[in-house]
């Protein structure tokens, strides 16, 4: 493997904070090297895994897709079937054990679709913490049912009016709400970005997706996947995803971020396609910014990819050219999310169809003999209200 | 004419007022910043613009947004430096830039120093680069003879001595937790984290966030080399628009007596 400088993925990644939080940044990186190697830790974290999660998550065989697209068998690793409805929770219970350990008794998070808003709130129910969620105006407004369910489970969620009134804005005020309270709170960032520890911590949360999938696909196939699929916004389902394929140089990765309108227009979230590198939320990578270094508004259909950055570990994986990052429109993403209901019966999340759409550019150009995984992140249900009104149907919730 | 250095800002007890390049737009942040210049601000912080500002409370962010929307760049903020540092009337007080790593990456670290050089910048806070991630910056503005001045905040304990021994310029001493706005209390035991931010450099040590009467200036000043002020004069000028000349001369001037005091 190669070694990378403290905190680092090749040239990516970095600890871009403000003084204020530097403690609590080192804080957290030393409890976490501390307890990931602990047996207590590690068992706790397992056995919440299987009873309340729900693990190992199935690995489901498409067949009528598979035998509709006509080509390489498809796979669904289906995170949609977790407690909470997507991959988050495999992060927010690891975020939430560390935490109690560190003795923390408050966590604050920043939400887009407010999946990672719900996982936190269910965790911070479970364990008795206090919960604070900063989720942007407009994403408030597009996932008003969400917002409820945080209330619900005893959240208190602040809808964030600065900047554009998205993740982006979402991210930054839970960083400057972290600057005023440190002491007994913990940040449960969401995805594999911000300063070191986080994007690393996160995907070791979040590879147990992949330790998984790769167990299951050889035991279904007797062989790895030619190719594995993720969507792409901050990252985390994709880098939880690739992981334990990373080393089977055989096996494509494939993130799929959204392109909106198009990537010819101005409305889109295709950070690797059309971002450059900068620093910004605490990490270098790849963001959609102008020539002078400010953060260009992004669009999506999805809340959950409408983020104008990238994880730093798959800013390394592109530039290596271990992983390829293709962009998704919307009409692609909302073909797909209906396609994957009425083939399998399966409504994905709008985040997660923007990976079910390139697997149904893909699988036809590969031969039957091979299989491709796709990550399932999450479920539609949040998401049947806005695909209903991108179809022109006036229905709301 | 002397080189301008930030040291001669601190030869008597220092206000540094800071102001958002580009609000009420460009021309009227030159006028702004040389009203602020004759009315005895020891040293002046100028704001780059940045569309995420991580760092600042509503007051900062929402100037910021003021800003960019005139479409004001980095490019015209050096050739408004470069107009303050020129003619009969060349201000002759350091001036430093106050921005994130982001506009200054992107613009390329070394073009950034270059032109700070050329136009007259003594120095660069950057709130978001901390110790760790100071090698980003430091290498080229030190071959332009640019400040990278240190942050220190009431959470730093065991890293004062680290940051304050490398610090350059004058070290920016955080007030307070959270982000930058006006406070009406500032709790933080200012005197003890200066008292050990001195066992460890020579230089001047400013006090910042927060601050935004006379006797809290004051105050500050008096626990330490100057008091830093933001917030405070970029909501006044979010009210006064383009034409707050006098007012922004009085309130820096009440200012300036109140840390000379």
């Amino acid at each position: 493997m190669t070694t990378h400088r403290h905190g680092y993925f090749g040239e990516f990644g970095g600890q871009f904070m403000p003084e204020t939080l530097m403690n609590a940044i080192i804080e957290l990186e030393e409890a976490y090297e501390t307890y990931k190697n602990d047996p207590d830790f590690i068992k706790e974290l397992e056995d919440l895994h299987v009873s309340y999660t729900g693990r190992p998550s199935l690995l489901y065989f498409a067949a009528q897709m598979t035998k509709d697209l006509g080509g390489a068998k498809i796979y669904l690793k289906r995170e949609d079937l977790n407690h909470t409805g997507s991959h988050k929770l495999n992060n927010v219970l690891g975020q939430m054990l560390l935490a109690k350990r560190m003795g923390k008794t408050r966590v604050i998070a920043e939400t887009g679709a407010g999946q990672h808003g719900v996982a936190t709130a269910t965790v911070a129910a479970l364990m008795g913490m206090e919960c604070e969620i900063f989720m942007g105006q407009e994403d408030c407004e597009r996932q008003a049912l969400n917002v409820y369910r945080m209330e619900l489970l005893g959240a208190k969620v602040h809808p964030v009016t600065s900047g554009t009134g998205t993740l982006k804005d979402a991210v930054s005020e839970t960083m400057r709400e972290w600057t005023n309270r440190m002491a007994d709170t913990h940040y449960v960032l969401g995805s594999v970005m911000g300063a070191h520890p986080f994007p690393m911590m996160v995907r070791d949360f979040q590879s147990i997706i992949s330790r998984e999938a790769r167990e299951q696909i050889l035991e279904k196939e007797g062989k790895l996947p030619a190719v594995v699929l993720a969507c792409v916004g901050g990252g985390s389902n994709a880098i939880g995803m690739f992981y334990h394929f990373i080393p089977d140089a055989g096996v494509q990765l494939i993130g799929c971020e959204a392109a909106g309108k198009g990537i010819d227009t101005e409305e889109h979230a295709a950070t690797m396609t059309k971002g450059t590198i900068g620093i910004f939320h605490g990490m270098k990578s790849y963001f959609c910014q102008n020539s002078y270094g400010q953060i260009a508004p992004v669009f999506s259909i999805s809340a959950g990819l409408d983020y104008p950055g990238i994880g730093p570990e798959h800013a390394y994986l592109h530039d290596s050219g271990r992983a390829q990052y293709v962009p998704i429109t919307d009409d692609e993403a909302v073909d797909a999310f209906e396609y994957l209901s009425r083939m399998e019966g399966i409504i994905p999340a709008i985040e997660s169809a923007h990976a079910v759409a390139h697997a149904m550019r893909l699988a036809p150009t590969l031969s039957p003999d091979e299989s491709i995984i796709i990550c399932l992140s999450g479920r539609g249900d949040k998401d049947v209200a806005a695909m209903a009104r991108y179809r022109g149907v006036n229905l709301h919730e | 004419m002397n080189k301008i250095t930030i040291a001669q800002a601190f030869t008597k007890k220092a206000f540094i007022p800071f102001i958002t390049a580009g609000d009420q737009g460009i021309t009227t942040t030159e006028k702004y910043i040389r009203i602020m210049a004759k009315a005895g601000a020891s040293l002046i912080e100028i704001g780059i613009p940045f569309s995420d500002p991580v760092a600042e409370g509503p007051v900062i962010q929402a100037a910021s947004e003021r800003a960019l929307s005139t479409g004001v760049t980095t490019d015209d903020i050096f050739e408004m430096v470069q107009r303050l540092r020129t003619g009969d009337d060349a201000l002759t007080i350091p001036l430093v830039f106050m921005t994130y790593l982001n506009p200054i990456y992107v613009y390329g670290v070394e073009s950034f120093m270059t032109r700070c050089e050329e136009v007259g910048i003594q120095g660069v806070i950057v709130p978001d680069c901390p110790l760790e991630e100071k090698q980003e910056l430091s290498h080229q503005a030190k071959a332009h003879g640019v400040s990278v001045i240190s942050l220190i905040a009431p959470t730093s304990e065991q890293r004062i001595e680290e940051i304050a021994s490398q610090a350059e310029g004058f070290v920016y001493c955080v007030s307070s937790l959270g982000v930058t706005g006006m406070r009406s209390d500032i709790k933080t035991d200012i005197a003890s984290i200066v008292q050990q931010i001195r066992q460890y450099t020579d230089i001047p040590v400013a006090v910042g966030f927060g601050i935004s009467t006379p006797e809290q200036a004051k105050t500050m000043a008096s626990l330490s080399d100057g008091a830093i002020v933001g917030s405070a004069i970029v909501k006044q000028i979010g009210e006064w628009g383009a034409t707050g000349e006098e007012e922004l001369y009085n309130y820096v001037r009440s200012m300036v007596e109140a840390v000379g005091k």
